[in-house]
């Protein structure tokens, strides 16, 4: 298994690459120009020139990708053209945030729409099986910002059970972990950055330092935009495991197991279940875009200044350099997913060798 | 939502036919299963009404959609719903849904909103079919290079996600609901792409194909009049799920400030210029965003029901 996993990890290598190949390219053969969607659109040409310049885009391509890919190596993504602040340094202040986000909606439709897709292909043609299903055409059809303002404005507006935007509340810091265990480290050290971006995950970072007022005030405001983003991930879990259970529960080993006097519960979990959810694993994989997709949406309405906010303003400013860092970061988020995937296959059904 | 297994009428019905020696085309025979899906029919039904409602929005809506009611009604910015029929004053002019920040009538925007969807709905998966499907079907029929180099094309697009993908080319090409129109079109061509490969690539071999060939019907001919009609099907099904999610797209563009601007009646637009006031008048971005979700929960039922009804055996 470990051995595996090293392989799988090694031949991410040339994908990572590709992909590093493929968004230079992308960012770049897409017309428009960086330097009127910065300066504005009646910036003159001497302006435009001394712009190139001073960003290194007036080399040749290939000049520019070489030194790239040269930077990229030693984990230097660039500097924002819009900023003129390194991309690391933006990924290690946004990313965090985002991945809490989308950690806590995948969370919630599994949590939840696992169980109901069981439930439903259980019960199967019964009132909880049309409901399930009404909720997941629904929850399909519906749009995020949309469910994100009406959680706003149900359970902060009128309830007021919980914050309508933003990471903490006001006057609440969450003090990295570093600091609070009075480790001295100096900015321009290695461990610096990471140190950085951990303690970003305020929840992570208030847990380990047992600061429950920012963790339990970093979990409230996490609710809703988690919910918001969940939806859809959690109707089409459900419609899956759903069908899939229902195709299982139709063969003839499973016939057996009833066959042999198993209770219908030990049927479905013992039996059923574990080949029933390979395709749910594999969707789960799949979730990941629609994630990002969503995230975008979902930090806009709650007002978090997350990964998907910036890559969106960075896509419309054409801030290359954040645009190329974004994704090969996110590149590199699907193939760990997708590891993780394949690893879970192989516990699910030992039929399938990892060689 | 599908059944699995066969019903006792279906099986009477296709007895029936048999007997009758009634010769029943595919889309006749699917048009009556689609008929006995209860989605398939709520589907129809939300569709065909909001068709109604975008054909006769003029005739549905009281005001003007960019009527600027100050001044000339009693009415004040951002006002409440007022229906008659609930208790509201009479004397009080009748606003459904309310009134909106630049003082127009809610309730004809969001019929009027109704075309816009529409027709971006259809449109976006009409150019997204036709450039898909010709693509695809190319692909699968000449294969060879010629299918390397279009499908590794259509990889490299759904490699990315597609809201980001849409949102760099209306970044280029300028915000609006033509090019966003465009953008969604772009980026979902791969699936029909993909879906007609398949299709053709397993009907190309079949008995009847080889029968047009050994009668010498040029490759063309088989393409267009033997291979594509027979591989239609599953992107029928296809294509209705990409009207639905080509409206949740358009919505998103319009709320993101990329797609319609103001003033234009469109739902994501007017969702996106009230959020901010979702505290003090709800009802403002409640309805847009209902009328959305209920358009697109028709096109999802109906895709369904279609899928159950062309093709049992990929029933859910």
């Amino acid at each position: 298994m470990a051995q595996y996993v090293a392989r799988r990890l090694l031949l991410a290598i040339p994908v990572l690459f590709g992909i590093l190949i493929v968004t230079f390219m992308l960012a770049r053969l897409i017309p428009g120009d960086p330097c009127r969607s910065i300066l504005g659109e009646k910036a003159t040409a001497e302006a435009c020139e001394r712009f190139a310049e001073l960003k290194g885009l007036n080399k040749p391509l290939p000049t520019q990708l070489g030194i790239y890919m040269t930077d990229v190596l030693q984990g230097d993504f660039g500097d924002s053209i819009r900023f003129s602040r390194p991309v690391t340094q933006i990924l290690v202040e946004r990313l965090p945030l985002t991945i809490e986000l989308a950690t806590g909606a995948l969370f919630l439709a599994i949590l939840i729409g696992v169980p109901l897709g069981i439930l439903s292909a259980m019960k199967h043609n019964s009132a909880t099986d049309v409901a399930t299903m009404v909720f997941a055409n629904v929850g399909v059809s519906m749009p995020v910002f949309w469910l994100g303002l009406m959680l706003i404005y149900v359970f902060a507006a009128q309830l007021g059970w919980l914050p309508p935007s933003g990471r903490l509340s006001a006057g609440l810091i969450s003090v990295p972990f570093y600091e609070v265990w009075g480790w001295t480290i100096q900015e321009g050290s290695v461990w610096f950055r990471p140190f950085e971006f951990f303690s970003n995950f305020f929840i992570f970072n208030s847990l380990i330092t047992g600061d429950w007022e920012v963790f339990f005030d970093a979990i409230k405001h996490l609710i809703l935009p988690a919910i918001a983003l969940s939806t859809i991930p959690m109707a089409i879990m459900a419609r899956m495991t759903r069908s899939s259970l229902l195709d299982v529960l139709g063969r003839e080993y499973v016939r057996t197991a009833r066959a042999k006097g198993a209770h219908e519960r030990r049927v479905v979990v013992r039996h059923a279940l574990r080949n029933a959810l390979l395709p749910v694993v594999t969707i789960t994989g799949l979730q990941m875009g629609a994630l990002l997709s969503g995230a975008v949406l979902t930090e806009t309405v709650f007002g978090l200044a997350g990964a998907g906010t910036m890559l969106f303003e960075a896509i419309t400013a054409r801030d290359f350099p954040i645009i190329q860092g974004f994704t090969v970061i996110i590149a590199a988020g699907y193939v760990v997913i997708n590891l993780l995937v394949d690893v879970s296959y192989a516990y699910l059904d030992p039929r399938i060798r990892l060689e | 939502m599908a059944d699995d297994k066969p019903r006792l009428e279906d099986l009477a019905a296709a007895d029936e036919e048999r007997l009758l020696d009634k010769p029943t085309g595919l889309w006749r025979g699917a048009w009556r299963r689609l008929l006995r899906r209860k989605g398939g029919v709520i589907g129809l039904f939300i569709i065909g009404l909001m068709v109604l409602v975008a054909l006769l929005a003029p005739l549905i809506a009281p005001y003007d959609p960019n009527e600027v009611l100050i001044g000339k009604e009693d009415v004040v910015k951002r006002g409440d719903p007022c229906v008659h029929l609930f208790g509201c004053d009479s004397e009080k002019p009748q606003h459904i849904m309310g009134v909106d920040g630049n003082v127009r009538d809610q309730f004809s925007r969001v019929v009027y909103g109704s075309r816009v969807s529409l027709s971006v709905g259809f449109s976006t998966v009409l150019v997204a079919f036709t450039v898909g499907a010709t693509l695809g079907a190319v692909a699968g029929f000449w294969g060879g290079w010629l299918d390397n180099v279009i499908m590794r094309i259509m990889d490299v697009v759904l490699g990315f996600p597609s809201l980001l993908l849409a949102i760099a080319i209306v970044a280029d090409l300028g915000r609006g609901i033509r090019n966003t129109l465009l953008a969604i079109a772009i980026v979902s061509i791969p699936v029909y792409a993909r879906v007609m490969r398949s299709s053709v690539l397993a009907i190309r071999e079949l008995d009847y194909v080889a029968a047009s060939r050994a009668l010498g019907a040029s490759k063309m001919r088989i393409l267009v009049t033997r291979v594509m009609p027979n591989a239609l099907t599953p992107l029928v099904v296809i294509g209705t799920l990409g009207i639905a999610t080509a409206i949740l797209d358009m919505a998103a563009f319009g709320f993101l400030g990329l797609g319609a601007q103001p003033p234009a009646a469109e739902w994501g637009s007017m969702l996106a210029s009230e959020r901010n006031q979702v505290f003090s008048a709800p009802h403002l971005v409640f309805f847009p965003g209902l009328a959305i979700m209920i358009t697109v929960l028709g096109f999802n039922l109906l895709g369904d029901g279609l899928r159950d009804a062309l093709d049992p055996s990929l029933a859910d």
